[in-house]
């Protein structure tokens, strides 16, 4: 059995038995699964186990296996984003935090599930089909790492990476009851992560627990030349897995609070803050009031940026081609045949945004909101140490209840978008549950300051038993 | 004299420069020595646009972007500015260009070339870096091709567009205009001109009456020429007939010598241009002074040096600097013997061999140069013979005195010249009668005779002087 094992309890098993057995066993558990958490399976993962035992690779992550979003590249494995459009499509290098990994020892299992090119709150548009909720098969596992959410839920993966570009990590986290980091814009190379709205998005850890994440984050983060957004800035996250909030200042925006906002979901959020109270940190409401703008913004931005960064999918280099009596043809029918529903309404509305005349309506627009929501947590930020909401402010939703809505879909994303508007970190961990489904607390930090983001959610983990809470043997 | 301009013509030109001189690509550490490879060897994930690969600037094609503008007199930008062109084409790898918008490195220049009334004055409207696609390989002509082949080794180039006003008012400046182009471009060292595709020339033409169009896919100074050349008589005698210039994109059929029409501007593009999300901007304003105190003496003032260093004529001056190669090779010679001397022999007579046989001035050297000036100066050899060894080398190789030698091309002594005179003198009695009695055409017969004697070793000059010495006796 693997189920809920965390980095440590991975390393004693390989002391015990071998890196190997250790890898194996969960290829087993991941063949008996039916969540559909991968998309394909590494066929080198027992071979890079191999290499651990006979101790020609070591380092911190030596032998354990790690679950990769099929959106970052890795060399020899298929890297489809969940779409037709990629099929057949097998990187001939490797993502940065993927080289890093490597040399850590880590043993990259397979690629996870997603919401086609990262568009989506329920990994309900991914080609493949979607991935069940482990508490609950009914439901969706949230998106659009829903797939790394899943796995690592299911003991189908001790740790996995995701990628959040408005919520992705933290929102299928979130539905799945483990904890997962979105770092600081800029803390983690985006080198080989396949763009869908480059200016938000990040890699960022999914895992059982904070001090796995911690762990992951010290192999994956850091400068990388190859990435000119990436900032040289070394944090120790280790170092931070610290239990003590006394004197922490937790601000609460109100806004992320507002209409809509499931009562259990609210109720469990609060619960936690008042934990944090006993546990000697203070709080006050804050106000964030640009808020309102940010989910606007942010799709806006979001729709933009994939406009443009998915024009080379065009059946020329890679993937399907369509027959057409030109090339123009060509491309306009591989498109329109390979691209899902809701990535092609995402180009179409961001062409618009982008377009002569519009653009000074909408996209600019965008980018002036999103200063005024940086602004916010600059205030906030200048009296508090941490921010705390609901990562999302509702549980797993049921699969096919908002595939015909897709507004009602990009309305949950309302507290998971302004963080990555702003660059700043923020780390979805459970603190219960409403109607029998994880609920998530949010913990946003400052640029940067990933030490203080980790201690606080380390330090809710030793005081409460949520973290141990774990899906049912669902039929 | 001023040039009347009687058509209105009006030429602004846009002028890709690839800096094929840099180690590396624009936007990753691929080689930019592709020329000679076979297709799609010089690629990487970055200029294949794979998806995940992210550019990283290419520090060097900045500070060449610099150099270049202030060779071109323009102002710098404080920070760096990368804007995505969106289009869809084959030969561009990510379905858009990263290219610079409305902070272009450098802008507002200008350069002095000679015009059709004297100096005159093409204002630089901007230069921007930008990368080169890839390239198309059409199987047949461009109308109906079977097939198209894609190679990316270009892909990612860096490429500085200069784009001027349109300040030029004849076929004929546009060529010097590109001439001066590329002779600064040659001083800075940025380039490699001789490279296909190394500057590629896009031709704004109008005239009084007609809008403008656009001629695409000129790829030489002389192509540029001819293709305004054409462009202006095309767009005046539709004007005669009573027809109208349309705004348009051209396309010159280098083959053929005429522009064809691709598309109008009617619905012009809509690239929605918007800031390269991968790209930080980089502040620049601080390395222009160090970039500055590097810049090379430039072809303008390397030319008004020459003059007083020198004093050679405007006219040599101006041949020797138009190509940096032969203005350093001339200094080299100059230190070595009478500059004014070195300035002919090398303006005039070397520069003008090498054009004849379409080479650069590498393929001789200082050292020979000066050896043959120097046999000329010490009256070993005739200036005629000079010429003779300097074009022997250029075609077959060899050293001066090699060629001297094998030639027989020695002068000379006097004393056997004036022999050859006596003898002449008496083996052509009638024609020194005809002289003598007038016939001034006879000397030059005698001269000849002389000449043959002598198997074209005496100074000719020499020759007719002891001639006519010795009738007059």
């Amino acid at each position: 059995m693997t189920k809920w094992l965390s980095i440590s309890d991975v390393k004693e098993k390989i002391v015990a038995t071998s890196a190997e057995e250790v890898t194996a066993s969960y290829l087993e558990t991941i063949e008996k699964s039916s969540i559909n958490g991968y998309t394909c399976i590494s066929d080198g993962a027992l071979d890079a186990a191999k290499m651990v035992d006979k101790g020609e690779v070591a380092g911190p992550l030596a032998g354990v296996p790690i679950a990769i979003k099929d959106n970052i590249s890795t060399k020899g494995l298929a890297t489809t984003c969940s779409s037709k459009i990629l099929e057949g499509y097998v990187p001939p290098y490797d993502a940065h935090v993927i080289e890093r990994l490597k040399a850590a020892g880590a043993v990259i299992i397979g690629k996870t599930n997603m919401d086609e090119f990262a568009m989506g709150t329920s990994t309900e548009s991914s080609c493949y089909g979607v991935t069940l909720n482990p508490w609950d098969h009914e439901r969706v596992p949230g998106g659009s790492s829903g797939g790394s959410a899943a796995v690592v839920a299911a003991g189908e993966a001790p740790i996995s990476l995701g990628s959040d570009t408005g919520g992705s990590v933290r929102c299928p986290a979130a539905f799945c009851g483990v904890v997962g980091l979105k770092p600081t814009y800029g803390a983690v190379s985006r080198y080989g992560l396949i763009s869908y709205a480059n200016s938000l998005e990040q890699i960022g850890p999914m895992a059982t627990c904070v001090e796995d994440i911690a762990a992951v984050m010290d192999v994956i983060g850091g400068y990388d030349a190859r990435d000119s957004t990436s900032i040289d800035k070394k944090i120790d996250h280790q170092a931070a897995l610290v239990d003590d909030v006394k004197g922490l200042k937790i601000g609460v925006p109100d806004e992320y609070f507002g209409e809509g906002v499931d009562t259990g979901t609210e109720k469990a959020v609060w619960d936690a803050i008042n934990k944090f109270e006993e546990m000697g940190a203070s709080w006050e409401k804050v106000s964030m009031p640009n808020t309102k703008y940010a989910l606007a913004a942010y799709y806006t931005i979001a729709m933009s940026e994939a406009s443009s960064n998915l024009a080379r999918f065009d059946g020329t280099r890679y993937g399907p081609r369509s027959d057409g009596e030109n090339w123009h043809v060509m491309a306009s029918r591989t498109r329109a045949e390979n691209f899902g529903k809701e990535v092609q309404r995402r180009i179409l509305l961001g062409t618009y945004a982008l377009s002569a005349g519009y653009q000074d309506k909408y996209y600019l627009k965008a980018l002036q909101v999103r200063t005024l929501v940086k602004q916010d947590f600059e205030r906030a930020f200048a009296n508090f140490d941490v921010l705390m909401a609901p990562t999302m402010p509702l549980p797993a939703f049921k699969i096919g209840e908002k595939v015909e809505d897709p507004l009602s879909q990009y309305l949950t994303d309302v507290n998971t978008v302004p963080m990555n508007l702003a660059g700043v970190p923020c780390i979805s961990v459970p603190c219960g549950s409403s109607d029998g489904l994880p609920v998530g607390l949010q913990i946003i930090g400052n640029h940067f300051d990933e030490a203080t983001l980790i201690r606080t959610a380390y330090s809710f983990e030793k005081n409460t038993d949520h973290n141990k809470a774990r899906p049912g043997e669902v039929a | 004299m001023v040039y009347e301009n009687p058509d209105g013509v009006m030429v602004g030109l846009e002028v890709h420069v690839q800096l094929n001189n840099l180690n590396t690509k624009m936007f990753c550490g691929c080689s930019t020595q592709y020329h000679d490879a076979e297709p799609n060897t010089h690629v990487c994930p970055v200029c294949m646009g794979l998806p995940g690969a992210l550019p990283v600037i290419n520090k060097s094609a900045v500070e060449s972007a610099i150099k270049i503008g202030m060779a071109l007199n323009c102002e710098v930008v404080e920070q760096t500015q990368f804007h995505r062109k969106n289009y869809y084409y084959p030969d561009l790898p990510k379905g858009f260009q990263t290219t610079q918008y409305d902070f272009p490195i450098v802008g507002n220049g200008k350069v002095v070339i000679e015009g059709e009334d004297g100096e005159h004055v093409v204002r630089i409207t901007r230069a921007h870096m930008e990368e080169d696609p890839g390239k198309l390989i059409h199987m047949g002509s461009i109308e109906k091709s079977k097939g198209t082949l894609i190679d990316y080794n270009r892909s990612g180039m860096a490429l500085i567009e200069i784009v001027s006003e349109p300040d030029m008012r004849s076929p004929k400046e546009a060529r010097r205009y590109l001439d001066k182009l590329r002779n600064i471009l040659d001083y800075l060292n940025v380039f490699n001109g001789d490279l296909e595709g190394s500057m590629r020339v896009d031709a704004n033409v109008s005239v009084m009456g007609g809008q403008r169009a656009e001629v695409k896919n000129i790829s030489s100074h002389k192509g540029a020429e001819r293709a305004i050349l054409y462009e202006i008589m095309r767009q005046k005698n539709l004007l005669r007939r009573g027809g109208e210039v349309v705004l348009e994109t051209r396309h010159f059929d280098e083959a053929r010598g005429v522009t064809i029409s691709m598309r109008t501007k009617e619905g012009e593009h809509d690239y929605r241009y918007f800031p390269e999300p991968d790209l930080v901007p980089m502040r620049v304003s601080d390395w222009a002074p160090a970039i500055r105190e590097e810049l090379p003496e430039l072809p303008d003032a390397k030319r008004a040096r020459l003059i007083s260093e020198y004093d050679i004529t405007e006219m040599h001056a101006k041949a020797l600097t138009s190509d940096i190669r032969v203005a350093d090779f001339y200094e080299v010679v100059a230190a070595a013997i009478d500059p004014r001397v070195a300035g002919t022999w090398v303006a005039d007579v070397l520069k003008g061999e090498l054009n004849y046989r379409d080479l650069s001035v590498d393929s001789f050297t200082t050292d020979d140069i000066i050896e043959i000036i120097n046999l000329v100066v010490e009256d070993k050899v005739t200036e005629q013979s000079a010429v003779d060894v300097i074009r022997t080398i250029l075609d077959n190789g060899g050293t001066p005195m090699e060629v001297v030698t094998d030639k027989g091309l020695l002068k000379v002594k006097g004393d056997v010249v004036t022999e050859a005179v006596s003898e002449t003198i008496a083996e052509n009695e009638a024609a020194v009668q005809d002289y003598l009695g007038g016939a001034e055409k006879s000397l030059n017969f005698l001269v000849g005779q002389v000449m043959k004697k002598t198997k074209g070793r005496a100074d000719a000059r020499q020759a007719r002087e002891l001639l006519v010495a010795a009738l007059k006796s």
